[in-house]
């Protein structure tokens, strides 16, 4: 899925140095992607980049939560071993929730035209729990900075 | 929960406040602080008291804001038998520390080539997301650098004689396992060894000037001579290496916590006993990327000084460059304290604290014994930084630790809303602050006003005596990250 249709919003209103945010999702693949959606958003202008290069990746986790940590450490990881910015996330979650597989898509970090805002050094598991709402998900995530 | 005040400047959670805490938690603050501290700090810092092993109490730093598990500007000492390690009380950023570079230049003599000068140094010194450093290293090099810190750099020709005990540790954890590093964190750091990074990570130049509290004989035995002396400050860590093996070991601690069946109120306070195979492991790969956070700043020293070499024609040691002091401000190290009259090994974390040692302690090097170890105090970028030195009375009343900085007192975002980038940039330059920096919106997020005011702060350390102040360095110019 593209970045902007993906949902999440910024937690800003407490004295924090770290990225926080609410994502959402009707389903749970949404909801990894709209994490990994905010992740890159802290970092650049996703309108400017293009989902050129594409990548293949699979995560395991004891649960739902384990499984999300590991594929934003796997994004950070790829951005500063590759270099490049992510904006298009096609997830795969297994009905056990214990594994994903995902094709991600963006562009080697072109610093003439992506906008820098700051670099996300890792995910973090604080108080992270994937909630129920309706009938989709949503999870609060801190990001380190 | 209940914060009672027990002195001037201490504030205790009592362990009758949450199910779970071991030991009472204490904040070190002054009355307006305490007010302006987040309700999370409190909470945090009493989840902290809960961990297995814990000794004394957990404490929290008058810059102590909102962290991840751990409050930023937390401390907490583990009994090496029965305590654990915890890589969320380290921080994913191992060994972010703090240098200073004193100088023989006066502000008069630098203002005329600051741009000049700045601009150079933004050349020679990468910063933001992505940049690589000028260091090229094979594998098996990097796991000299990660084995041997700073020591590496002095081999290399990128640290004078006179660095290496000017460092805290020399530099140089002892502990270093490059085994229980992941391939993926050397990935990540092999080529970043010389980059600033981002954030709140900056290369600052910098002007003395001496508070009346200013102990000025101190100064001068640290090479700080006069008023208007210039002085360079880095303030940045182990880079991407030390971020991926703290996300590593937090999330195989996971495992570990079930195996050795140790519960806590937040699994960002993940742990493994000190003396576990998990344990050892993860303070073997802390270690090393203490050691590459030395070495990176080692590294940046060097190009600091070859930039003010050859924009001012005259040779680095000409210039009187020597350094200061490092201290590391995320990091656990063993250290002995006498508690009830016997001598103890304990593991102390600091997460946005530092080391503050006072004088005479055999860890310090000679040049330090009569000063007691220096402190260094990141503030913001508009309102200034201190140097202090480290006390008797820190080694007894917190595990030999004080604050690192000002403190948060906005989030980045609510920060943005308030200034654009640009015009910061603009409004820091009429004040006689030139900036560069790798993104404008960062720089935004560190506008002066998103922190607490550095001068309450460290008063507060002053005072309680757990530091001393010895100069305030007022900032001329900053590279931000």
């Amino acid at each position: 899925m593209k970045f902007d249709e993906l949902k999440f919003e910024i937690c800003d209103d407490f004295a924090s140095g770290d990225f926080i945010f609410d994502a959402y999702g009707n389903s749970l693949n949404e909801l990894f992607a709209a994490c990994a959606a905010a992740c890159f958003h802290a970092i650049t202008d996703l309108e400017k980049v293009r989902p050129v290069r594409k990548y293949s990746l699979q995560q395991n986790g004891e649960n739902a939560e384990e499984l999300l940590y590991n594929f934003i450490s796997e994004l950070i990881y790829l951005k500063d071993t590759e270099k490049l910015f992510l904006s298009d996330y096609d997830i795969d979650i297994s009905p056990d929730r214990k594994a994903l597989k995902a094709i991600v898509a963006g562009e080697s970090i072109d610093y003439d035209r992506h906008t820098i805002k700051t670099d996300v050094k890792a995910a973090t598991y604080h108080d992270l729990k994937i909630e129920k709402v309706g009938n989709g998900f949503k999870v609060r995530m801190v990001l380190d900075l | 929960m209940e914060t009672k005040r027990i002195e001037n400047f201490i504030w205790e959670i009592p362990p009758d406040q949450k199910p779970g805490m071991k030991v009472p938690a204490r904040i070190v603050a002054s009355e307006a602080l305490m007010k302006q501290m987040d309700e999370g700090v409190i909470n945090q810092i009493s989840n902290v008291a809960c961990l297995p092993g814990i000794r004394e109490y957990a404490w929290c730093m008058p810059d102590g804001h909102w962290g991840y598990g751990f409050p930023i500007g937390g401390v907490a000492a583990f009994d090496m038998r029965s305590g654990v390690i915890s890589p969320g009380g380290i921080g994913f950023d191992i060994n972010c520390g703090v240098r200073l570079i004193r100088t023989d230049l006066t502000a008069a003599e630098l203002k005329p080539h600051i741009k000049e000068l700045v601009n150079a140094l933004f050349q020679i010194i990468p910063a933001g997301v992505g940049k690589s450093g000028f260091v090229n290293l094979n594998r098996a090099e990097f796991d000299n650098v990660i084995t041997n810190g700073a020591e590496w750099c002095h081999k290399n020709g990128y640290a004078w004689d006179s660095d290496l005990d000017r460092i805290e540790q020399r530099g140089h954890l002892t502990g270093a396992d490059p085994d229980a590093v992941s391939d993926k964190a050397i990935n990540r750091g092999i080529d970043q060894i010389g980059t600033l990074g981002s954030g709140n990570h900056y290369l600052e130049i910098q002007t003395v000037r001496f508070d009346d509290e200013c102990d000025r004989e101190i100064a001068g035995l640290l090479g700080i001579k006069s008023e208007g002396q210039i002085m360079i400050m880095v303030h940045c860590g182990s880079r991407g290496f030390g971020h991926q093996i703290g996300t590593d070991y937090l999330q195989s601690f996971g495992a570990a916590m079930k195996k050795y069946g140790i519960v806590t109120n937040d699994r960002e306070l993940a742990c493994a006993p000190i003396n576990s195979p998990e344990g050892k492991s993860y303070y073997g790969a802390m270690c090393c990327a203490a050691n590459a956070a030395f070495a990176n700043r080692q590294v940046i020293t060097n190009g600091i000084r070859s930039g003010f070499a050859r924009l001012l024609g005259k040779k680095a040691e000409d210039l009187g460059m020597e350094l200061v002091y490092d201290v590391a401000h995320n990091i656990a190290k063993i250290e002995t304290y006498n508690i009830n009259g016997k001598s103890v090994e304990l593991l102390v974390h600091r997460k946005g604290a530092t080391r503050a040692f006072g004088p005479r302690n055999p860890n310090l090097s000679p040049g330090f014994q009569s000063t007691g170890q220096p402190v260094l105090v990141g503030g913001s970028m508009q309102t200034g930084s201190f140097l202090l030195v480290g006390t008797k009375k820190a080694e007894e009343l917190t595990f030999g630790s004080t604050l690192h900085g000002a403190g948060r007192v906005m989030s980045r975002g609510a920060a943005r809303r308030k200034v654009r980038g640009n015009d910061l940039q603009h409004e820091m330059e009429k004040g006689g602050i030139y900036v560069r920096t790798a993104s404008f919106s960062g720089l935004a997020e560190e506008a002066g006003f998103a922190y607490k005011d550095i001068s309450e702060v460290v008063n507060v350390v002053h005072q309680l005596g757990i530091s001393k102040k010895v100069a305030r360095l007022l900032p001329l110019a900053n590279i931000k990250g």
